[in-house]
């Protein structure tokens, strides 16, 4: 099934056509609402004008997240505050968060994008739909949220946590989808295991599976252990949310809503764009959003655009799976973690050498998150010299961690000398996950 | 009243202990008694000495975390209950013990512990007439 047939099955000439006209008014919409873009247009000689087909947006400047961090909190915002009906945020490199303020518009083309994803995943009017991504600031759960319900299936807004009693709810009401993270979905897979609950007792066949990179290993095991058939669902809080792009039943590929959110990959060194088929940095530009529209925002994702048509019978550009990020962004748990971030926190505890190294890991099918910090010999004194003051400094520091990166580290206190120093390129991350 | 005694923080690592009682020789300490505070990750070497404070010195100039606080050492009689009746003069005034361990010196029981009010526990010292030793009751 097709959600909208007249715009995920357009021709391409159609399709550029109208992304032509968009991509005209968005510009001249932030020309005259945002000052940012309307300085960075000037700077470059451009006015809206010189924009009229969509083959015009390589003169367009980049947007990049510390344009979104320096201009904190409502600087690129372009609609009025009182057209604003909501605001998500996620974490920002250091400090500040992104905002995200949507208009009622937006989270009408947001659901409409979100219909489309589950619509092609075979979701329907009849189903029962759980959704387990977090329900809050994170754009995850309420996105999904208004998707199902767009779509008129039952939703049940599960959000994260009580794994336990949400596997119960899934067996005793028949749930039949569910949108989450795929290590979640692995989570709540052995959960079921534990409590007894088999396949044939529960009724899931589709899972809407994105926030965090994920591999074909993954994809066949949650889809052995529940039963059900898992699709790739993406997006980012920049530029919407889940529903940017998703799978259909192919699977090779996810589609983009290109009619909302124009796809571009570049070279990340010379930052010209790269042919289909060549892996890049992913770039989008809005084409319709009003309360936070962005032109050519560099994702940090890297992946290629698939040439050639999609058997569903879609028209609308695929992508390939992210196969990597041009930045040191980490995504933990669906959360973006960046090691400046971490850094950042250490540099406020004068108790620790300005040293650290993030451990990563997957445990149980749950990515763990270990910091090692090294303890100042000149701070080690009277009043630390026994394992509940230390006890004590390492939770002080985790909880500004958990505050800082919104999950959970396991904090560890090391020896002075003991973190390796940095000689060039310092190694402060080890991954063990080896998703990609 | 109290005496000194070095706390140095050891991770859980084969060789860390060796290391520390390695630079403690080298600068001719001896070592009269000492304990460890352990955890899943880390330890706390502590440990009473002839020249604390040089000690300290040298281990932090090795880059040691190393700290000193002062601690009492109070001579018990060599009987069952011993410790018992120390500790009880602390516990009957309401002070708390935070860590304890005990050590023989010339064949005289000494514990050593640290507790949570040090004002208090002074007074009690006093109250009750207990030996505690000094830093020159220490054996060179």
């Amino acid at each position: 099934m097709i959600w909208n047939p007249n715009k995920e099955c357009m021709s391409r000439e159609q399709m550029r056509e109208l992304q032509g006209k968009r991509l005209h008014k968005i510009v001249e919409y932030v020309y005259h609402n945002v000052p940012f873009y309307r300085h960075k247009l000037q700077e470059m000689d451009l006015s809206p004008s010189d924009i009229r087909t969509i083959d015009d947006i390589v003169k367009l400047p980049f947007t990049t997240k510390k344009d979104l961090r320096d201009n904190y909190p409502f600087g690129l915002q372009a609609a009025p505050q009182s057209e604003v009906i909501r605001i998500h945020a996620s974490s920002g490199t250091t400090g500040n968060p992104t905002i995200v303020g949507y208009t009622r518009k937006d989270i009408s083309i947001w659901s409409e994008c979100m219909a489309r994803s589950l619509t092609a995943y075979g979701v329907g009017r009849e189903d029962i739909f759980s959704v387990s991504y977090g329900y809050g600031l994170f754009t995850g759960g309420l996105g999904a949220h208004n998707g199902v319900e767009t779509v008129g299936a039952s939703v049940v807004p599960a959000s994260t946590g009580n794994t336990e009693k949400h596997a119960r709810l899934i067996r005793d009401l028949g749930v039949t989808g569910i949108a989450c993270t795929p290590s979640y979905a692995l989570y709540l897979a052995e959960t079921m295991e534990r409590m007894g609950i088999t396949r044939d007792q529960i009724k899931l066949r589709v899972g809407a599976f994105g926030a965090e990179p994920w591999t074909e290993n993954m994809r066949k095991e949650i889809q052995d252990r529940l039963g059900l058939k898992g699709y790739n669902l993406y997006g980012l809080s920049e530029i919407m949310g889940p529903s940017v792009s998703y799978e259909c039943e192919e699977q090779h590929g996810s589609h983009i809503n290109e009619d909302h959110f124009f796809p571009e990959v570049i070279d990340p060194v010379t930052l010209e764009p790269l042919p289909a088929g060549q892996t890049g940095e992913l770039v989008f530009t809005t084409l319709t959003k009003e309360g936070m529209p962005v032109l050519r925002y560099r994702t940090r994702d890297l992946c290629a655009l698939l040439p050639g048509d999609c058997p569903c019978g879609r028209t609308n550009v695929r992508m390939s799976a992210i196969q990597g990020r041009t930045d040191d962004m980490l995504i933990i748990r669906g959360i973006n973690v960046f090691p400046s971030q971490v850094e950042s926190v250490v540099l406020t505890m004068e108790e620790f050498a300005p040293r650290y190294l993030l451990v990563v890991d997957r445990i149980n099918n749950l990515d763990t998150l270990m910091v090692q910090v090294e303890l100042r010999p000149e701070y080690f004194n009277a009043t630390l010299d026994t394992p509940a003051a230390i006890d004590e400094l390492e939770k002080r520091f985790a909880d500004k961690l958990r505050s800082v990166l919104s999950i959970n580290a396991k904090v560890q206190i090391k020896a002075p000398g003991t973190i390796e120093r940095s000689q060039g390129k310092s190694v402060r991350v080890i991954d063990k996950r080896k998703l990609l | 009243m109290t005496i000194r005694q070095l706390s140095i923080f050891l991770e859980n690592q084969a060789g860390t202990l060796q290391k520390v009682l390695e630079l403690i020789k080298q600068a001719h300490i001896q070592i009269i008694a000492c304990t460890i505070a352990d955890t899943a990750e880390y330890g706390i070497f502590r440990i009473i000495c002839r020249e604390p404070d040089r000690a300290c010195r040298e281990l932090k100039e090795a880059g040691v975390a190393v700290a000193i606080s002062d601690v009492f050492a109070v001579e018990m009689s060599n009987q069952p209950g011993g410790a018992a009746d120390v500790v009880s003069h602390f516990s009957e005034a309401g002070v708390g013990i935070t860590y304890m361990y005990a050590f023989l010196l010339d064949g005289r029981g000494i514990l050593v512990f640290r507790t949570n009010q040090e004002e208090l526990a002074r007074e009690v010292v006093t109250r009750c007439g207990l030996r505690v030793l000094s830093a020159d009751d220490l054996p060179l």
